[in-house]
């Protein structure tokens, strides 16, 4: 095998095709965005080059302001969710339901593999307010309060969306860190447990500083799809009311292919990168440094 | 291991990868290059339109079975907001289908006009000897939306106004209104009695828009919009911006009714079909669902009205604002003697397969159907209209299109001001 791995013509061809296909399907579009980047235009009526143009708009653009900040509180707030909740349900596996979790571990990940758009709609139905109040509106109006019109504002219409994305993965996560709980030591538990550790001491001092790293691995997996969020948010509200729940993505996606101007969506694309570039290196230094990865 | 000791066979492999990119990469470059002659009439328009298949495909069967038999029709469809995008991907790749509707925006559809890749429908159908067969009106229409020529086929043809629940208005002894003062206080009426006096779809926006356009046409007269376009005007001019307010009064008192953000167009029309609304302002595509079975009112209890005038403005109410729905064109490299053949049988029977339907289209229809009073008042509306004007994101940019409709429930339910609400899409006019 060492003779093989030695020789660099086996390394090309062994290399070679997967080099290949990836360099044709991934970096070739990449490169072409990133040259896209210097121009303004569309397929149709062909490109001008326009220098840093895009740079300049990108920083004064008050849209991609918003799309921003709107992208880093959806990531982080829905990143603690998701992590939080799925923590808190692979703790409930582990040591509430123990070996019959499992009915309530199918039952909690069945969103996972549910298409977005079914979601999103099965949460249009359930915070609709207009022209009949849906199930959450009608359940405050029956304890006496007022129905709100969730959707029709920005800041009712994103915690919508923080909901249903929690919702919808936290079945995922909880799966995910239940299979790093697994990896704690039985003994090691059982021996604190023989020394006096009630619950709150046992998590306390064994089970959260050993789950940390499953913990910190699955943030940032969170976070890195999160910052790319689209469907769910296209699906539910369109970005709106006005541009109050648009990510980066969908500004993105309107400016390239609904406005025409692929220049400028490159441009958005190419901050999109970078901010997933910064949360990817993030992710290898902590991999490095808990070696989890 | 004799891998590294076979080089023939490593460079044969090597060659045979290199032979299956370049095939790869050669077939992907082939892709979608779509201009030879085609082998069947595919049509792509937009999912939401359900009134032009049916039509097509009744033509298809009978008055066109001849040209069915050579080039099958075939039907595709793709979300109306998608739509543009794709027409413009597909005639960037030389890929265009041969018949296709316009997307929302007439600027996009005369870009395509602009690149040539349109067919020139007033030379083919002149050189078909058919150009009669569609009406003046419509053909003006489509040379004030694109580019200035006859490049797309009115397989609609609407004006809009406001349709109103004739039944309650007599009840109440409510009178038509012909200023916007007096909707305004009828609105104040029909309110007390417990309806909603105006059904608009915020979730869509372009209702509410279409009622700022339609103050700006009668204050400052039907040039209005066209001055923006054109830079001579703007919409924070204080002007302008008086439209935008009149509107979000409307809102403010509580006259689009609860929760109109999210009322969708669907839910607020029907309001009116069952009763809750008392108007509607809306274009006369709404003619279908009114004769149709969800109409619990009754056609008969319909009437329509054109928008009100506003005081001492410009405008006439006889100016009623018209539009070609999404009309359909067709690709000039797809264009063939027998693509040639379809547009003369279509251009010849639509119209009279159409009125048959019950439907209102920009072709000549020659047949005698018995209409309801509201379709009769329509059709007469639009066969003595001499003047038309257009809507509010007629001439915008895909952009400002965007924002305007996505930002008018905002302006209607006061969580953003008329100069707030017109800054947003004069910048988005300035900055495409």
């Amino acid at each position: 095998m060492n003779s093989v791995l030695a020789d660099k013509r086996a390394i090309a061809i062994l290399l070679g095709p997967a080099l290949l296909v990836y360099t044709l399907i991934t970096m070739v579009p990449v490169v072409w965005s990133f040259v896209l980047t210097f121009f303004k235009g569309n397929p149709l009526q062909g490109f001008d080059f326009a220098g840093i143009q895009n740079f300049q708009r990108l920083f004064t653009d008050s849209y991609v302001h918003d799309a921003f900040w709107f992208t880093v509180k959806y990531a982080l707030l829905t990143s603690i969710g998701q992590v939080v909740l799925g923590y808190g349900l692979a703790l409930l596996y582990m040591f509430v339901l123990k070996k019959s979790s499992s009915i309530v571990r199918t039952l909690v990940f069945f969103p996972v593999v549910l298409p977005t758009v079914a979601i999103s709609l099965l949460y249009q139905k359930l915070f609709q307010s207009a022209p009949n109040d849906g199930l959450v509106n009608e359940l405050l109006v029956n304890v006496g309060l007022s129905g709100v019109d969730w959707l029709g504002a920005g800041d009712t219409a994103f915690i919508v969306i923080i909901i249903m994305d929690v919702w919808r993965s936290m079945g995922f996560y909880g799966v995910l860190i239940f299979s790093g709980l697994l990896d704690i030591p039985e003994d090691i538990i059982e021996s604190a447990r023989m020394d006096g550790a009630r619950f709150w001491s046992l998590f306390r001092h064994i089970i959260l500083p050993m789950s940390l790293p499953i913990l910190f691995a699955s943030a940032i997996f969170s976070i890195n799809g999160t910052v790319k969020v689209f469907d769910s948010v296209f699906a539910l509200t369109g970005g709106g009311p006005g541009n109050s729940t648009t990510p980066l993505t969908l500004y993105m996606y309107r400016t390239a292919f609904q406005y025409s101007d692929y220049g400028y969506g490159s441009t958005i694309a190419l901050l999109l990168t970078i901010m997933c570039l910064l949360i990817t290196l993030l992710l290898f230094r902590s991999s490095r440094r808990d070696n989890t990865l | 291991m004799t891998t590294a000791h076979r080089p023939r066979a490593a460079r044969g492999l090597l060659l045979t990868v290199g032979a299956l990119s370049v095939a790869t990469l050669a077939l992907a470059g082939c892709a979608g290059g779509g201009s030879s002659a085609p082998e069947a009439l595919t049509f792509l328009k937009n999912a939401e339109n359900t009134t032009t298949e049916p039509i097509l495909q009744a033509l298809a069967d009978d008055q066109c079975a001849a040209q069915e038999e050579t080039l099958p029709l075939e039907i595709s469809s793709v979300p109306q907001a998608d739509l543009d995008a794709q027409v413009q991907l597909l005639a960037s790749q030389n890929g265009l289908p041969v018949m296709f509707s316009a997307g929302g925006n007439p600027a996009e559809g005369a870009k395509l006009w602009d690149q040539g890749v349109i067919l020139d429908l007033d030379e083919a159908l002149t050189d078909l000897g058919v150009k009669d067969k569609i009406a003046p009106g419509a053909i003006s229409t489509i040379e004030k939306l694109y580019g200035g020529a006859f490049n797309f086929l009115p397989f609609q043809y609407n004006i809009e106004g406001v349709f109103y629940n004739k039944a309650l208005f007599e009840e109440n002894g409510w009178e038509v209104p012909t200023t916007f003062d007096e909707l305004t206080a009828l609105s104040a009426e029909i309110q007390a009695a417990g309806y909603t006096p105006l059904s608009a779809s915020g979730e869509q926006g372009w209702p509410l828009t279409r009622l700022i356009s339609g103050y700006l046409f009668r204050d400052l007269g039907p040039d209005a919009l066209k001055k923006v376009a054109d830079g001579e005007a703007k919409l924070t001019d204080p002007e302008y911006v008086a439209a935008a307010q009149a509107i979000a009064d409307l809102g403010a008192a509580g006259y689009f009714g609860q929760n109109v953000t999210s009322l969708d167009y669907d839910a607020a029309t029907n309001e009116f079909l069952t009763g809750k609304a008392a108007m509607i302002y809306m274009g006369s595509w709404l003619l279908g669902n009114i004769n149709g079975d969800g109409n619990q009112i009754g056609a008969e209890n319909v009437g329509f009205f054109p928008y009100p005038a506003v005081e001492g403005g410009a405008g006439d109410i006889g100016q009623y604002p018209a539009n070609v729905g999404l009309p359909a064109t067709f690709g000039s490299k797809t264009y063939t003697p027998e693509v040639g053949e379809w547009l003369k049988c279509i251009a010849e029977n639509y119209g009279n397969e159409a009125a048959e339907q019950g439907q209102i289209t920009g072709f000549i229809s020659d047949v005698e159907v018995e209409q309801n009073e509201v379709t009769a008042t329509i059709a007469d509306t639009i066969a003595t209209s001499t003047d038309s004007v257009l809507w509010f994101e007629a001439l915008f940019n895909a952009k400002a299109s965007n924002i305007s409709s996505t930002n008018a429930a905002l302006l209607v339910t006061g969580q953003i001001s008329a100069e707030e609400f017109m800054g947003l899409v004069q910048d988005a006019l300035d900055n495409p």
